[in-house]
């Protein structure tokens, strides 16, 4: 999907500025993008080298192992049909407890892991099972404490109060994540398919 | 409530640092040394990022210029209206189940464009921080494993992007507005 999207804003572009007359700026345009794309990325390794090594010095200390032994209750209720202390839980904390930070390159490795473990314990090999879905729901729901990609960004571009969008993130994403939990156990009531759940 | 959320914007990073560090020493984890380990990889982390960014930017800089995105916003925006999203955000929130990279590269257009410290600015942070790339993340993930069948949930992803969008448009307006 993201082929046709990518390729459409293209060749729409091109289609256009070339009805109206205006290709001279769009190569322009095509250069500026370019440039700036290595820019922010050139920016952004000052952030990333600072909080990557602080984040090994957490995962090394057992801080990412105490977190997902704080939130167990908490999945015990998201994930009913795991059985307690089966290895999948513990990536799946680990999972979010990276996700919470706001490190989804960090988070990404520990979620593989996690599905590999569900899927262990799945019946239909090839069928989402129930504990998938909503483990899922919450990595596309975002749920970050601290939104630290984005807190990046805002500094590569000259921010004067990189962190001030913390809290009202916090709210938003908070929100967005109970309404997708919720709509996950209305899914899983009124669904038909009788295998994982 | 408000002055909750602004003490937890300005503390959070600080004594999640230090919280580390203090752990780590206490653990008796050679701090320095690990951090030197650990911070190699955003190194590469940032280098591998360069290609999405360059082709996302390109395309985003070809498709505003060209005033196609225009158009588009033109054609949809009695619905922005009803939700009041404003417009130089509707790429944002269009991009963003589809692709981190894509919806990354139109938040630091606004960014250069208006500022990260405008209204635009911070709406289109909070955007990005409180939601994920849906569509990514589930053929990763389902892929990884084999499985064919999401049953709900692409349609649950989905309907969470919208109500993180709605969310974050409210949240913007009350405190930054």
């Amino acid at each position: 999907m993201v082929n046709y999207i990518w390729g459409g804003m293209i060749l729409l572009g091109l289609f256009m500025s070339a009805v109206n007359g205006s290709l001279d700026k769009i190569n322009q345009s095509i250069f500026n993008g370019a440039k700036t794309g290595v820019t922010i990325s050139f920016t952004m390794i000052s952030f990333l080298v600072l909080w990557m090594g602080l984040m090994k010095i957490a995962e090394d200390a057992g801080l990412l192992a105490a977190f997902a032994k704080l939130m167990k209750p908490v999945v015990r209720f998201l994930f009913p049909e795991v059985p307690p202390n089966h290895p999948a839980l513990g990536y799946i904390l680990s999972n979010m407890s990276a996700n919470l930070l706001g490190l989804g390159n960090a988070a990404t490795p520990m979620g593989l892991k996690a599905m590999k473990e569900l899927q262990e314990i799945n019946a239909n090999k090839k069928v989402a099972s129930r504990s998938m879905i909503t483990f899922l729901v919450l990595n596309t729901s975002g749920l970050t404490f601290i939104p630290t990609t984005i807190i990046g960004y805002r500094i590569a571009a000259g921010s004067n109060n990189p962190v001030e969008i913390v809290g009202a993130t916090l709210l938003a994403t908070i929100t967005s994540t109970s309404v997708a939990i919720f709509l996950d156990r209305i899914f899983h009531r009124f669904s038909r398919s009788g295998e994982g759940r | 409530m408000f002055e909750v959320l602004a003490i937890i914007s300005t503390w959070s990073i600080p004594v999640a640092i230090a919280g580390i560090l203090t752990t780590g020493l206490w653990k008796k984890v050679p701090i320095y040394e690990t951090f030197i380990d650990g911070a190699k990889d955003g190194f590469d982390t940032a280098i591998s990022i360069i290609p999405h960014l360059v082709g996302m930017l390109v395309a985003v800089e070809i498709f505003r210029d060209s005033g196609a995105l225009g158009t588009l916003i033109g054609i949809i925006s009695p619905l922005l209206v009803f939700f009041h999203i404003p417009a130089e955000v509707v790429p944002l929130a269009l991009l963003r189940p589809i692709s981190g990279a894509g919806s990354t590269a139109v938040m630091t257009h606004i960014f250069t464009q208006y500022g990260p410290d405008s209204f635009l600015g911070k709406l289109a942070s909070i955007m990005q921080g409180s939601t994920d790339t849906t569509l990514y993340v589930l053929t990763v993930y389902f892929g990884s494993v084999g499985i064919r069948q999401y049953r709900h949930a692409l349609a649950v992803g989905l309907m969470s992007d919208v109500v993180g969008i709605i969310t974050s448009v409210t949240i913007a307006h009350a405190l930054f507005g």
